[in-house]
């Protein structure tokens, strides 16, 4: 089975959101964490912000990463004519 | 693949009939009970009847769904939408350790606490992105077959059945451990029955039905734990706040628990307490140093004072006091070492209470950034194990489609996301409840929920009166992890019938979590082992009944090692988690987006990344005479994945470029998992 051109395409759009999403979730889980301390100087909705960020903050962005990567794959199979027919 | 669009929606909207009706009569149960409470049920009674009518309908789901079709069994016919597998993902994934310790864990440590709370929640975006869509694609029945057929014959699968097991058997004698402690705990039978009653329900649903019957029960289980879960919070919140959001409302409640343990660390009474623990944690550790000598001048000075009081006739109750302490006094020098061991440990209730918001508290620099290395570890381990263990990935396998399949991990995680999100709020709304109305009152006059629990179990929560001035200090008390969320709907001031609602929520949590990881274990066993490596020539009905035995023989061998109740359950827990991290993860994520990886690197890979996590496991963890000096770069040994996966991921990278590249066949496998549909592709479902 060759693969052709837009199939290379396709797998590399794929490759990218998923680079990105990839970096948002290190930055939200990690690096957040890491500078939880001085994040804890800022007042956000009335809590600390580097305790907001570890307790509910990263957890409405990890939500929200899935979401769009669901939407935007399923979206980019279309586009590309790899999407699976009549939801088999 | 012959299911029409028409016959998938039909069948979704039959569920939601199904379920809404459900719910609503789950509802009604309660409300029916909530009245029967009023008119004198007693608790014992409203405890069996939660017990009965949750495992009954379990059970009565299991028999509905009976099957001994091979796709039904192991995959649930590959028909499950996304909207429920997401549920059913969810109830897999929260154990008795989510919902009934977690807010628990929150509570005692504070902002450290919440590593457990992004970990477990951020591993799905690592789910979603690298492993649900491609191994739905590949579409068979277990995670050891995608190795097996990936990297090619038996030895990497026999690896990956070995992994399976070891992670989930860990695993699953947690869960049926919290099935025997919270049904013995409300019904007040002994905790061997408790394990069997609980047993019996597992049992029935997934040896009938297999991965349909536990798909459809974990639906149900789903329901009843988020209901049992919100509703004393929601309240607790109404009656702190007056707003019914907890996740908003107690950013409020936080400032007011931060400014009472300012109050409390500097108050007279609470140093008080402080100094006398610390003065007896001292004593211990002076009569440590030379024990035999300390011992035998103890004994003599308790004798001596008994006989001077009594020559001197003092008033009789100083002398029985005084016989007393003469009487239990230790036995010999091994007894009264091991009391100083114990009372050495008073030191830690010495210390002040522990800033709940703050990160990392540390007595210096270097204390303080070991704890946030040791943070950010247990976050890597959860996350990454969390998208390597097999019962859940397997989940994956039962969507109708790629699309689905991505659709739903995003439903699991968002029916994960309402109980962990509401968590880190019921810990410190009870922190409030805690600071503010049990410290302070009087011994003679506890709050009702505190006096009653420190009755029933002293492990949950024990307050002692230590400097005698028939107040309670926030130093005299101690609680147990699971103490918060049980006792939330008492300090919430609702009826008993929501206490029978939180039990029967902790039991649909670990009966749910116990129900994947035993199928996981049993299919590794019947699947892979037997059918795909002893006897590739076996029925699909054969196939089946072996699968059903060796389930049986596993939940009986899991019962039996409960039984034994091993030590630290929690430890084994998080160890479960490092070591699917060390070993799954690399060659499954390799396997779909690096086509150069090959046979010989994953099965390298595989090894050294389980080898180096039990190794540093082995060496610093004190259970298996392991010394924490060993520890590289202070980390615990709950962290050991930190090491054992990039090891693991650098060894398949390095022995495939040695080897020579996999064979065309794989490299086409490799394109039809990337793509969810290739005209003139080859077929890899299994049927």
């Amino acid at each position: 089975m060759e693969l052709t051109a837009k199939h290379q395409d396709y797998w590399h759009r794929n490759l990218v959101v998923t680079a990105v999403l990839l970096s948002i979730w290190f930055i939200t889980t990690f690096v957040v964490a890491w500078y939880s301390r001085e994040l804890n100087a800022i007042s956000f909705i009335g809590f600390p912000l580097g305790f907001y960020m570890n307790a509910q903050g990263s957890l409405i962005i990890y939500v929200a990463l899935i979401w769009y990567y669901q939407h935007y794959m399923n979206k980019l199979d279309i586009e590309y004519g790899v999407e699976e027919g009549e939801d088999e | 693949m012959s299911e029409s669009v028409m016959g998938h929606k039909a069948f979704k909207a039959q569920l939601q009939k199904y379920y809404s009706f459900y719910t609503g009569g789950f509802i009604l149960f309660l409300l029916a009970l909530a009245v029967a409470e009023q008119m004198g049920m007693t608790r014992q009674w409203i405890g069996y009847c939660f017990l009965f009518a949750t495992i009954g309908l379990y059970a009565g789901i299991g028999i509905m769904t009976r099957t001994t079709v091979a796709a039904e069994y192991y995959v649930a016919g590959r028909r499950v939408p996304a909207f429920f597998n997401g549920m059913a993902t969810g109830a897999d994934w929260m154990s008795a350790a989510s919902f009934i310790g977690m807010a628990g864990t929150l509570y005692l440590s504070g902002f450290d606490g919440l590593a457990f709370v992004t970990g477990w929640t951020g591993g799905y975006v690592l789910v979603a992105l690298f492993l649900a869509p491609y191994l739905r694609k590949f579409g068979q029945f277990t995670i050891p077959d995608f190795l097996g057929e990936r990297y090619g014959g038996n030895i990497i699968r026999s690896i990956g059945i070995f992994a399976a097991i070891l992670c989930s058997f860990t695993y699953v004698v947690a869960q049926i451990y919290g099935v025997g402690l919270i049904t013995s705990r409300f019904t007040g039978l002994e905790f061997g029955v408790g394990v069997f009653v609980g047993l019996s329900g597992i049992l029935v649903c997934s040896l009938l039905g297999g991965m349909r019957a536990v798909t459809w029960t974990q639906v149900a289980q789903y329901i009843i734990l988020i209901i049992a879960y919100l509703t004393p919070v929601i309240w607790l919140s109404l009656k702190h706040t007056g707003n019914p959001i907890p996740q908003i409302a107690y950013g409020q409640v936080l400032q007011k628990v931060t400014e009472r343990e300012k109050v409390l660390t500097n108050d007279p009474k609470e140093i008080e307490v402080r100094n006398i623990f610390k003065a007896r944690a001292e004593a211990a550790n002076e009569n440590l140093k030379d024990p035999a000598a300390a011992y035998a001048k103890g004994k003599a000075d308790s004798e001596k004072n008994l006989a001077a009081l009594k020559a001197a006739n003092a008033p009789a109750d100083q002398v029985a006091a005084a016989e007393k302490a003469a009487a239990s006094y230790p036995k010999d020098e091994a007894a009264a070492k091991s009391q100083w061991n114990r009372e050495k440990g008073l030191a830690a209730r010495a210390a002040p209470p522990r800033p709940h918001a703050t990160p990392y508290p540390g007595k210096d620099e270097a204390a303080q950034d070991i704890a946030r290395r040791n943070f950010l570890g247990i976050v890597f381990c959860m996350m990454f194990g969390t998208a390597a263990l097999p019962h859940i990935l397997m989940r994956y396998y039962t969507t109708p489609s790629v699309r689905q399949a991505r659709q739903s991990v995003f439903w699991s995680l968002f029916f994960i996301f309402l109980l962990y999100f509401t968590a880190p709020s019921l810990a410190v709304l009870a922190k409030y409840d805690v600071y503010h109305f049990l410290v302070g009152s009087s011994f003679a006059n506890l709050p009702v929920w505190a006096a009653s629990w420190a009755k029933v179990d002293p492990g949950l929560l024990s307050i002692t009166d230590i400097n005698k001035d028939g107040i309670v200090q926030l130093a005299e008390i101690v609680l147990g992890t699971d103490i918060i969320v049980l006792a939330t709907p008492e300090i919430a001031g609702l009826p008993y019938v929501v206490s029978g609602l939180v039990a029967a929520g902790g039991l649909a949590a670990a009966l749910s979590t116990a129900d994947g990881l035993l199928l996981t274990i049993a299919n590794a066993l019947s699947h892979d082992l037997y059918y795909k490596m002893i006897d590739p020539n076996a029925t699909t009905a054969r196939r089946v009944t072996v699968s059903k035995i060796l389930l049986l023989v596993v939940a009986i061998v899991a019962a039996y090692v409960t039984s034994l109740k091993p030590g630290d359950i929690l430890f084994l827990v998080g160890a479960a988690f490092s070591l699917a991290a060390s070993s799954f993860f690399p060659a499954l994520v390799l396997g779909v987006f690096w086509r150069r990886a090959n046979k010989w690197g994953a099965i390298a890979g595989m090894c050294t990344g389980l080898a180096v996590c039990m190794y540093y496991m082995y060496t610093t963890y004190p259970f298996f005479g392991g010394v924490p000096a060993n520890q590289w770069f202070n980390m615990n040994p709950i962290s050991a994945g930190v090491f054992g996966l990039p090891i693991g991921l650098l060894t398949i990278v390095v022995v495939s470029l040695l080897t020579p590249a996999p064979s065309k066949q794989v490299q086409e496998l490799v394109d039809h998992v990337r793509y969810p549909h290739l005209r003139g592709d080859i077929d890899t479902q299994a049927a």
